[in-house]
């Protein structure tokens, strides 16, 4: 595309970024979370992709290291549920919620401002499906721009 | 019928989907089709869980108590996901299809294959 | 003929899904009791405000496992099918 879209497309794109990771981080006290959050940053990876040509973005999305990202999503979702059960308690039981420590702070019942600190592991979850659906999306982006025959051929 | 127009508008999109699934001949409709379909499904599903001037079940500023039910709101969310994964696949498909055959027209593909 | 059958089918289908859509109440659940324990003491047990999280990571965990699962299926199918066709298009070039 031209120069115009390129440079409003590289201005944008740590802002989109930024944001997909606020809903992130913020799923467990506000509307969001991992999935809906992985996808707004996806939709970063679709406009530089948009704005820029498939041969230029070889250099700056890997198609490795987002199925490494992926998968590495994946089994820290496994995985911070596998640890309950090194603890003596079931699978998916939540050992943080309660405890005081990372993530550990009670909060009064009823409507309150929210506290970030919250929350048990619901933010390391949240943390691992959101890094599996910005990869996920993302790979999907490029396989299927991949398919699409070059121009003038 | 109008106290309840979400089930009306459910039916509609259901069988919009259904006729675009069943009377179109692009591979590209069907799965738009399908896609649509999976869209009624959720809005039956976020339906059902709806109360009376109720609010998301987010405790955060809550200005009342009276909250919507959660449950259909996180089995939808299931759901949406899972169709996003199926759209990505079904539209590989045509792709490669289209590789394949120069085309995405059912009739003419199910004509090359005899 | 199979398209004026399928057209037949839909009308009957429609008939049927609009007289089960005209037997629903908006607005006034039937069963509420395990979603209002959730609001209820879901507060107190996982410490979270957001309800919805904290039936889809922590309730219902098995079922993020799963859904997780597919994602990650559909992508690899994904991956597995273009990537055949790039090497088919670079053994036509070569």
């Amino acid at each position: 595309m031209s120069k115009i879209v390129r440079f409003c497309a590289d201005m944008l794109y740590p802002a989109i970024v930024i944001f997909g990771l606020y809903v992130i981080m913020h799923g467990h006290i506000t509307p969001g979370g991992g999935f809906q959050g992985g996808a707004v940053v996806a939709t970063a990876a679709a406009l530089i992709i948009v704005a820029y040509s498939y041969e230029e973005i070889q250099g700056m999305l890997s198609k490795f290291l987002l199925q490494i990202q992926e998968s590495a999503g994946l089994v820290m979702f496994a995985g911070v549920a596998l640890i309950a059960i090194g603890l003596g308690t079931t699978f998916f039981y939540n050992y943080l919620a309660n405890s005081g420590l990372l993530f550990g702070m009670s909060v009064p019942f009823g409507p309150n401002p929210g506290e970030l600190n919250t929350g048990g592991f619901l933010p390391l979850m949240n943390i691992a499906v959101g890094i599996e659906v910005w990869g996920g999306l993302a790979i999907v982006i490029l396989y299927l721009l991949s398919g699409i025959p070059k121009e003038g051929t | 019928m109008l106290w309840n127009l979400p089930y009306i508008v459910v039916v509609l999109l259901a069988i919009i989907g259904l006729a675009t699934i069943l009377l179109k001949r692009n591979l590209i409709k069907i799965f738009l089709g399908v896609s649509i379909l999976t869209s009624a499904v959720n809005l039956f599903i976020i339906v059902l869980g709806y109360r009376e001037n109720s609010i998301a079940p987010i405790y955060t500023y809550a200005p009342s108590l009276n909250m919507a039910l959660p449950t259909p709101q996180a089995l939808c969310l299931t759901s949406i996901v899972i169709g996003v994964a199926t759209s990505a696949l079904m539209l590989s498909f045509a792709v490669i299809i289209h590789r394949y055959y120069g085309t995405v027209n059912v009739d003419e593909i199910r004509e090359l294959k005899e | 003929m199979r398209r004026e059958l399928s057209v037949l089918i839909m009308i009957i289908l429609a008939i049927f899904l609009f007289i089960m859509a005209a037997g629903f109440t908006f607005g006034s659940p039937l069963e509420t009791d395990m979603d209002d324990y959730f609001i209820m003491n879901g507060q107190e047990q996982i410490a979270t405000n957001n309800i919805v999280t904290t039936i889809v990571f922590d309730y219902r965990g098995f079922d993020t496992l799963g859904e997780s699962t597919v994602l990650f299926t559909a992508v690899i199918g994904v991956a597995l099918m273009f990537r055949m066709i790039v090497r088919g298009d670079s053994d036509e070039n070569e």
